[in-house]
């Protein structure tokens, strides 16, 4: 797809979105070589050395087990990038899946899958997520599905908005006279020519989905110990709030400016690919 | 027996009947014109003919449509889906939008004849360069890998046209396919359409308001006027001695060298919404040669030189409405 990469060149051009970008791809390379950019292992107790300060060896100081802080925000990173991008990943292909579905077919079948969207639409996406970690149990399988459950209305609704719009275009009208199948319009016409704005709905949702498995993991139903992530670290920062603030703090700064730079690149990427209209219209 | 026979077509959207018996015939090699002004139900025949009237939540509530012998009413999706295309291809209204605007040229032009006549890749891509060459569009095969936005209006219609012909069919129904077209360029495409009438031994149902068009390559014309044919004849006799009052104004319509500045005077009023049709013929409103009797009962089709008229008052031969 040449004109997706035209639209992220033209997002990472300007200042905004080369920023963001920059920094989002140091958080991609971080979690991904983590094991190479650390002497530590994430989950070495030392005990003596708890509470250290940040310092020329452990450059953001430890956490209340003497482990280095670095060591577990880069390996958070990883927890939080992985299990935020999947959830989003399945809840925009099963999203686009029941959306365009109802939006093509229309009649009963639209009316049955609008009506369980926007019944988990009208609950907080947080609220949605909490019930499905209770059912399932925590962990992070636990928390790609609730996720994933989670995101699900809004691209349902935004595939469907779409699909409605695009299947009256003549092209749509040209290929039925031409003989083509449902599949074929569905895959081949209308689609493709949805995918942008959802893809970028995606991609702001990952941000909100960072936040969402950080609240989870601060309520301990996310990856459980010693796995580290962003939210855990911050949760077991509060009990050390004025020992040691930068238990919490530098995990919760990671989250705030990750969310940021998905948002500013998103953004970015909306300006590119122009297609604001489209994105309010739904 | 003709290729297409269209015979009593009524049509119906939701508790409206905008056609009402409808009837045409048209044979390969010869082209057909379907005139008349915009709502008088030139677009929706061709929908029905296509059995694409479920996309505007429309049906065909009587008559026939036979094509080669095949009442087409009636017929499963299925086994429409596989005459569209194949034998019967449309050419739709706008060719700006007609095309998919995140595919490349080629790929849509191809899917016609790998779905319809099982060719390969490659084989289906040789047969889309042949179609574009004999369209006359230069270096066809680079054409191919350009997107809809980087072609002109022309050059986009001709391709909707190679799509159309990309199945082999044997009729063409075309809706306006030069409406949205510089004049230039409408009088190529009008040329291409015709030749290949010509040369291939094609059907063809052209859909068009402008009755220039018509003169120039339609053998036969059906005047619509709401929902109802006013006059079904042959081109010269029509365009000679025109009886229906509004094919007269149809043909006044057209502009022609000479003419004083502001003679050029159109139809008073407009074509009644489908909700609204008059009672008796649908024309006498407007009519110049309106009697009583026009507003009471409905004009039936007779006998005339060349075909048939709709009209209690025709114009006679020398007459002047």
């Amino acid at each position: 797809m040449s004109a997706g990469q035209n639209a992220i060149l033209r997002a990472l051009r300007t200042p905004k979105g080369a920023i963001a970008g920059a920094w989002l791809a140091a958080v991609v390379l971080v979690a991904v070589f983590a094991p190479w950019l650390t002497p530590y292992d994430y989950d070495i107790q030392d005990l003596p050395g708890a509470f250290t300060a940040p310092n020329a060896t452990h450059w953001l100081g430890t956490d209340e087990f003497g482990r280095d802080l670095l060591t577990r925000i880069f390996y958070g990173a990883r927890t939080s990038l992985s299990v935020s991008s999947i959830a989003i990943g399945i809840s925009v292909f099963v999203g686009m899946v029941m959306g365009a579905a109802a939006g093509y077919f229309g009649g009963r079948f639209d009316r049955a899958v609008t009506v369980v969207v926007d019944l988990t639409w009208s609950f907080p996406e947080i609220l949605v997520a909490l019930i499905l970690v209770a059912i399932i149990g925590p962990g992070i399988t636990g928390t790609m599905a609730a996720i994933g459950v989670a995101y699900l209305a809004q691209f349902a609704r935004l595939t469907r908005a779409q699909i409605m719009a695009i299947k009256s275009e003549t092209y749509v009208e040209a290929a039925r006279s031409l003989g083509a199948s449902h599949g074929h319009i569905l895959f081949r016409h209308l689609l493709p020519n949805a995918l942008a704005p959802v893809l970028v709905a995606g991609m702001l949702a990952t941000g909100d989905a960072i936040i969402l498995e950080a609240t989870l993991g601060f309520f301990g139903l996310g990856a459980q110990p010693p796995t580290p992530s962003w939210g855990a670290m911050m949760s077991s920062g509060t009990a050390q709030l004025f020992r040691a603030p930068w238990i919490i703090i530098l995990p919760g700064l990671a989250v705030a400016i990750t969310v940021v730079a998905i948002n500013l690149f998103g953004d970015a990427l909306i300006r590119a690919l122009d297609i604001r209209s489209r994105m309010r219209d739904a | 027996m003709m290729l297409l026979e269209v015979e009593n077509l009524c049509v119906g959207i939701d508790r409206l009947a905008p056609l009402d018996q409808i009837s045409f015939a048209v044979d390969r090699g010869q082209i057909l014109g379907l005139v008349g002004e915009s709502g008088s139900g030139k677009s929706l025949t061709a929908l029905a003919v296509m059995g694409l009237l479920p996309l505007i939540g429309g049906r065909i509530t009587g008559g026939a449509v036979r094509f080669d012998g095949v009442d087409l009413v009636g017929l499963p999706e299925v086994e429409l889906r596989k005459l569209r295309g194949r034998r019967i291809a449309f050419i739709t209204q706008n060719p700006m939008t007609a095309l998919d605007p995140v595919q490349r040229i080629g790929p849509q032009v191809d899917v016609v004849a790998r779905l319809h006549l099982g060719l390969d890749k490659a084989a289906a891509r040789a047969r889309t360069v042949e179609i574009l060459t004999q369209l006359r569009i230069p270096e066809a095969a680079a054409i191919c890998e350009a997107y809809p936005h980087q072609l002109s209006g022309g050059m986009k219609q001709r391709i909707v046209i190679a799509m159309a012909l990309a199945g082999a069919p044997d009729m063409i129904v075309a809706d306006e396919p030069t409406t949205a077209l510089d004049v230039t360029v409408q009088a190529q495409i009008v040329h291409i359409l015709a030749t290949l009438v010509r040369e291939r031994g094609l059907a063809l149902v052209l859909i068009t308001h402008d009755m220039g068009v018509v003169a120039q390559v339609c053998d036969q014309v059906v005047v619509l006027y709401a929902g109802r044919v006013a006059e079904a004849r042959d081109v010269q006799e029509l365009f000679a001695k025109p009886a229906h009052p509004y094919t007269r104004a149809l043909i006044d319509c057209i502009p022609r060298a000479g003419m004083a500045a502001g003679s050029l005077t159109g139809i008073a009023g407009t074509v009644p919404s489908v909700a609204r049709y008059p009672g008796g013929c649908r024309y006498h409103p407007r009519c110049p040669r309106a009697q009583a009797d026009c507003a009471v009962s409905v004009p039936v089709p007779m006998a005339w030189p060349g075909g048939v008229v709709a009209c209690h008052h025709p114009v006679e031969e020398g007459a002047h409405g």
